[in-house]
């Protein structure tokens, strides 16, 4: 399969950003018929490659070519890209929620008829373009109505209707369940067999053993090397993208379940609590440094949990106590002076305030429980904001460079450390690690276990059952809205979390 | 020529750098056509001259920018009705004094009565935008409109003058101070909102729900109380303008006080740098951006343009200071600058 004939080459490409070089002379082939990997850590130069490629960013020197096209191309622009047959599928699903998916199905390329738009038809070409996906949905519904997996489903939709030699998966399987991760592997499968280069960008190393036939590893704007799946084992994989033996990953691990029983001041009490959302009304315990878990499918309701502890919707009724007190809160604010803090699950919506600068993001949200009238001081802040700067290893060319230009592992230290300053005991983290490299994940992972041993309580959601094996001493299991499992201590093993999401439970 | 090309980038990045290009072109051009433009003169006792009515006239637009500058910067809409709340505010101040020999109210009282006027439109604008979630524009459209209609009640759809001398002091001179009084009003204002932005966290809260609303509710901010004080703000900015107009008549007109002068407050926050669309803002932007406007409107009147062909000339020289900030011609000349000044730069460094 990986023997076809090459359909995209990249040679030699360089490209400076901001003064720093974010490519260096990188070489990239890409084969008919093939599932290929881009991998490495934050900041190694995928993101900036696929830009280059698709002419969402423009590049120094190097030359691309595509097969069909007897001269080296340059695209100027996505639309370009896709004329040469590129077409891409970013992370952050970048359609229109107020449109129906039919419409942003075919958005620029709707079938016309007399100078209209043919609705009839579009939307039984939508219909048939997503029974081809196995996906069965009333596409003349607004996008906005879909869950993010869906969302995500309809844009690689979108990019394999647009006719396409090479397509571009970056980071597609970040906001997918197992199932829909299946889904999506057995698709690109069709697509590779039927002649299409593709391209995957992920983190997930699991997944590149899967589903890909070969792997390009960048590092620190260089070329690693471009290997077959089957000669590059897993770790030497990690070691070739971190540039290290790398086993910090093994280290980050609890003793175990046994500081339940010597510290039970419980921090967070909720009582059929119910929220603006969907999620049916729960009741909660969380003791002092406990690190507990939310787990369940996409959409099962974990995040609904999260939020409707923080206020982040609105509470529609039962009780909430923090440290036996209780507690009214109609807005985050209100959860912010009761000493909680919530890490957003949604970077770039919800967390990040994009044009403001590092020093400014970090002291918000400080600075917003003081007050408008309190304002800390430039020296202070410039103080909090180095000495988080430097604990967390945020990578930044000054503390005044606007948040967006960093990469999306840094500007989620951003955010942590927005937190951590307003010392809080209580942490509600919504995947904190989701979108980041592994590097950061470990570092991320760390810091939650030493909260924890500093006393402090901790709420993780991640969508990465391992990742959570590691870090949690309780897990709450979360199915359709409902919380309906508490697993403890030792109870917490793979298998009994997929039992109580399969159903059943383990009592 | 290292350094040079340094201090040139430098400057060429400062942020207000074209806003005070665009003006420094305006005033060049009145050096070359009228060498007199930058003569000042005493006479009666007070400075005269083209800079110093430029000045003056500005002065009024200066405020109204001050608060649409907030506006914008806090919801990435406009406030349209600012020039009917000013002729609102100017009407309500001239009807509490009567059109008698003496004021029938002491004049403070009016004063706070028109600036209270400010606060209530502001109020209402502010509660469609950030409580009800109506569009800016279509918020503030109901008061463009319903304003001046309010105005013509109060005045009985008369033009009515105020008749103690006094009256003029605020729109034109104190006895006795050469430099007009709205100057001191305009300082005034630009200085209580700076000294706001810079000693208080307000300045950061409005820029943080400008960009990002969902995340500043999260870290604990009021994102509609935020909005909804800059649409009051922006409010007594514009009764405040309102109140220098009429005096400067001694009279309220209430359908031509600060007719179109939102569409000029608008412009003078987009001539000053900062994006419509919300988010961070230059408060001497805006300033720098209204001086522009009245500066090219003098500099017409002085080469003799009609009153009735000024705002096509205007409009002329409007395109050109706005394409010269667009990012898409910076991006292109910074192409030029990119491609030739580096390559100068490294061969000396071998």
């Amino acid at each position: 399969m990986a023997s076809g004939r090459e359909i995209l080459t990249m040679r030699h490409i360089s490209k400076n950003f901001l003064g720093v070089r974010a490519l260096n002379n990188v070489d990239f082939t890409l084969r008919e018929g093939e599932i290929h990997a881009l991998m490495g850590e934050n900041g190694a130069g995928k993101s900036t490659l696929i830009k280059v490629l698709t002419g969402a960013e423009e590049f120094e020197s190097g030359e691309i070519r595509i097969t069909g096209i007897p001269r080296p191309i340059i695209n100027r622009s996505p639309q370009e890209a896709q004329q040469n047959g590129i077409s891409t599928v970013y992370q952050e699903v970048n359609l229109c929620p107020n449109l129906s998916v039919a419409e942003n199905l075919f958005l620029g390329r709707e079938p016309k008829r007399l100078g209209t738009i043919d609705w009839k038809t579009m939307n039984k070409k939508a219909v048939e373009a997503f029974a081809a996906m196995d996906i069965d949905i009333d596409v003349t519904l607004n996008l906005e109505n879909y869950s993010v997996a869906i969302q995500q489903m309809v844009a690689i939709a979108r990019a394999v209707e647009i006719s396409s030699r090479v397509l571009i998966l970056d980071e597609p399987t970040s906001s997918l369940d197992d199932s829909e991760v299946n889904k999506l592997f057995s698709i690109m499968r069709k697509l590779s067999k039927s002649g299409i280069g593709i391209i995957f960008v992920t983190h997930f190393i699991e997944q590149v053993y899967e589903v890909c036939n070969r792997i390009t590893v960048l590092r620190n704007g260089e070329l690693v090397g471009d290997y077959d799946v089957e000669s590059l084992p897993r770790l030497q994989l990690v070691a070739k993208m971190l540039g290290k033996d790398f086993d910090d990953l093994a280290e980050v691990k609890r003793e175990g379940s046994d500081n339940t029983s010597d510290d039970t001041e419980v921090v967070i009490e909720a009582e059929s609590l119910k929220s603006t959302s969907r999620i049916r009304p729960f009741d909660l315990a969380v003791n002092r440094g406990d690190v507990i878990g939310l787990s369940g499918l996409l959409g099962s309701g974990r995040s609904e949990l999260a939020r409707a502890i923080y206020g982040a919707d609105a509470a529609k009724g039962g009780r909430l106590k923090m440290k036996g007190k209780p507690l009214n809160i109609h807005k985050p604010l209100d959860a912010m002076k009761a000493g909680m803090a919530f890490l957003p699950e949604n970077r770039k919506e919800e967390g990040i305030i994009a044009d403001l600068s590092v020093r400014e993001n970090i002291i918000l949200a400080l600075q917003a429980r003081k007050g408008a009238f309190r304002q800390l001081s430039r020296k202070e802040q410039e103080e909090l904001t180095d000495r988080y700067i430097d604990i967390l290893k945020i990578k930044t060319s000054s503390r005044d460079t606007p948040v967006k230009q960093l990469s999306g592992g840094n500007q989620q230290k951003v955010i942590l450390a927005r937190w951590l300053l307003t010392n809080p005991d209580f942490l509600i983290l919504d995947e904190p690690t989701r979108g980041i490299d592994v590097g950061t994940k470990a570092e991320i992972q760390k810091l939650i276990v030493n909260l924890s041993d500093q006393g402090k309580t901790v709420m993780f959601i991640s969508s990465e059952i391992e990742e959570m094996l590691r870090t949690c001493n309780r897990m709450i299991v979360m199915r359709d809205c409902v919380k309906i499992s508490e697993l403890n201590g030792t109870d917490i093993t793979q298998d009994n979390i997929m039992k109580a999401i399969a159903g059943g439970g383990v009592e | 020529m290292k350094t040079l090309s340094s201090v040139f980038k430098r400057i060429t990045s400062f942020r207000l750098f074209l806003p005070l290009l665009c003006l420094a072109l305006v005033l060049i051009v009145n050096l070359i056509q009228t060498p007199s433009f930058f003569e000042i003169t005493i006479q009666n006792g007070v400075f005269y001259g083209f800079i110093i009515d430029i000045l003056n006239l500005s002065s009024r637009l200066i405020i109204m920018a001050v608060g649409m500058t907030l506006v914008v910067a806090s919801s990435g809409g406009t406030d349209i009705s600012v020039g009917a709340v000013s002729a609102l505010a100017g009407a309500v101040c001239v009807a509490v004094l009567g059109t008698g020999e003496s004021y029938q109210m002491p004049y403070y009282v009016s004063i706070l009565l028109a600036l209270l006027i400010g606060v209530i439109c502001g109020a209402m604008n502010g509660f469609l935008v950030s409580y009800m979630k109506v569009q800016p524009m279509v918020a503030t459209l109901i008061l463009l409109t319903a304003g001046r209609g309010i105005a013509q009640l109060v005045t009985g759809s008369f033009i009515l003058y105020v008749k103690p001398a006094e009256f003029g002091y605020l729109g034109a001179f104190l006895p006795g101070v050469p430099i007009p009084t709205p100057c001191f009003v305009a300082i005034f204002v630009v200085l209580v909102t700076w000294l706001i932005l810079k000693k208080t966290a307000f300045g950061m809260y409005i820029e943080s729900i400008g960009i990002n609303r969902k995340a500043s509710r999260l870290v604990g901010l009021n994102s509609k109380l935020i909005m909804f004080l800059t649409y009051v703000f922006c409010g007594v900015c514009a009764a405040c303008a309102g109140l220098i107009s009429v005096s400067r008549t001694s009279s309220i007109d209430a359908n031509n006080v600060g007719k179109y002068a939102e569409l000029d407050a608008i412009l003078a926050v987009a001539i000053g740098g900062n994006s419509l669309a919300g988010g961070k803002f230059s408060l001497m932007g805006s300033v720098i951006g209204a001086i522009t406007i009245q500066a090219l409107t003098t500099t017409l009147y002085a080469m003799h343009v009609s009153a009735d062909q000024l705002p096509l000339y205007k409009a002329v020289v409007v395109i050109i200071i706005v394409a010269l900030q667009s990012p898409v011609l910076i991006k292109w000349v910074r192409s030029f600058t990119g491609n030739f000044l580096p390559a100068k730069v490294a061969k000396e460094a071998n």
